[in-house]
């Protein structure tokens, strides 16, 4: 029977190894270079307001037609030199999802296809599509339209970050910073029944609150602090994480985490301005964390 | 039996698309449209660092939404400069005064204000009296969020706007009865 089965698998298995030439590639497209060679003076450009741009209307409305009207921001690299502009498009809300990410990909899909946005899992856990929409930064795919269409939605990227392509910031140095925290467990003692670490369920308590974050980075962008100290500062949602694994009862490098927030910058650029917590698309309190932390440093 | 059995899952596998299975070009090449071109590391981050510069930063300040968070932590600041401010720049102007030969000493000062208009007296009591109970009151604030209490947004809400409405009283009091 088992040769039965080699049988089988060898004659209906096709190559070995996939030939490269077939495999799938990922678009790379060489204008990168062409874009660097024309250096704008000024990168701080002033938006062109939505009254000096061009309108798209939704395709075909309806005549009970809800329209409503979004701005969003855009700016595209391939023309490095030109300034970001707020495009308006018109929806049909009867037409359109729910939620606020329903509306970007309607736009993109059937009005728009160059409008440029981050996007995965569409029900707020991946943290992909977190954005400014309407003053506050929070992850579209969670934000529902407000269906009153006399006002106008304004959607701009997270805000004091520098914009790879519309609504797409650059986050590398949010992850360097989140990367520089060493978020993961550090022990240097096996455990004690040599199976498993584990932890009292009060223990384990202590870390809800802070394990749901998903690092959208919508905190850590809300925070004036943040945007003014971004190179220095590691930002609300960079400390929760940090608190997450301070506060972890397996962890055994307590000391040396406290110690290396323990400048002026890395942690006490904290004012307790409370943008974080009260922009948390996922409801949780980094302003807390950071407190805690503070805390913990000031009666260690 | 064994050969019947290895027809049969030939036959299924064929009937299912299957990406580890060279099928003929062009049902299967994806075509590049691009011209793409390698480029080793080094250069990439250069091109990188290059499109960095023409990156332009999304906008902030000006977009995002009036908060009583943001607000008041901007207020707390500006008045703890005003108050600070102006005693190192009336404390100084004391010190320098004989030498220059100013008048700041008590008696002159109540003399000059009392020759004032009313509403110009209330006016510059308040611009003192405001950032003083402002600043007292929501240091309290900052106090209790140091022990780590009334973190919870609903708190911070009415906890920020209390301490607005007390201090507007406050400094009403101040300037219109002290």
């Amino acid at each position: 029977m088992a040769t039965t089965r080699a049988f089988a698998r060898l004659a209906t298995r096709g190559t070995a190894v996939r030939p490269t030439i077939f495999a799938r590639g990922f678009a790379s497209v060489d204008p990168i270079a062409k874009a660097g060679e024309k250096l704008s003076p000024e990168p701080a450009r002033k938006v062109v307001p939505e009254s000096k741009t061009s309108t798209l209307q939704e395709p075909a409305p309806d005549k009970q037609a809800k329209i409503k009207t979004f701005h969003v921001y855009r700016w595209n690299p391939d023309e490095p030199s030109s300034k970001p502009r707020m495009q308006s498009y018109t929806l049909d809300l009867n037409k359109t999802g729910p939620m606020m990410l329903d509306a970007l990909i309607r736009i993109k899909n059937e009005m728009d296809p160059t409008l440029t946005f981050r996007r995965s899992c569409r029900e707020g856990i991946c943290g992909s599509c977190a954005m400014n929409i309407d003053g506050v930064n929070t992850l579209a795919c969670l934000c529902r339209i407000p269906t009153d269409t006399a006002k106008e939605s304004r959607i701009y990227p997270l805000p004091h970050m520098f914009v790879v392509k519309d609504l797409v910031p650059d986050m590398t140095n949010f992850y360097k910073q989140y990367r520089s925290i060493k978020p993961y467990l550090q022990r240097a003692t096996p455990p004690p029944d040599g199976r498993e670490y584990r932890q009292s369920k009060d223990d384990r308590k202590k870390l809800d609150g802070l394990y749901e974050c998903i690092l959208c980075a919508c905190c850590s962008t809300s925070c004036p602090s943040y945007w003014w100290n971004q190179e220095e500062y590691l930002g609300p949602a960079v400390l929760l994480q940090s608190y997450r694994w301070i506060a972890d009862s397996r962890d055994e490098k307590k000391a040396e985490r406290q110690d290396a927030l323990n400048n002026s910058m890395s942690l006490y650029r904290c004012h307790t301005i409370l943008n974080c917590s009260r922009t948390c698309p996922k409801g949780l309190n980094p302003a807390l964390a950071i407190a805690e932390i503070k805390k913990g440093m000031a009666f260690a | 039996m064994a050969s019947q059995r290895v027809f049969q899952l030939g036959l299924r596998r064929a009937g299912v698309p299957s990406l580890t299975k060279v099928h003929t070009a062009g049902r299967m090449v994806q075509r590049r449209l691009a011209a793409t071109q390698h480029v080793p590391e080094a250069e990439g981050q250069q091109i990188l660092a290059k499109q960095r510069l023409n990156r332009p930063n999304s906008p902030h300040l000006s977009i995002y939404r009036p908060q009583i968070t943001w607000y008041a932590s901007s207020l707390n600041r500006i008045t703890g400069i005003v108050l600070s401010g102006g005693l190192y720049v009336f404390g100084l102007a004391y010190l320098a005064a004989p030498t220059l030969g100013w008048h700041l000493e008590t008696q002159s000062l109540v003399a000059a204000v009392a020759s004032w208009p009313v509403i110009a007296k209330v006016a510059a009591k308040m611009a003192v009296s405001f950032p003083f109970v402002f600043h007292s009151l929501n240091g309290v604030r900052h106090l209790s969020w140091d022990v780590g209490l009334g973190f919870k947004n609903i708190t911070v809400m009415q906890t920020g706007w209390a301490v607005v409405g007390l201090s507007v009283a406050g400094s009403l009091y101040l300037s219109l009865f002290a």
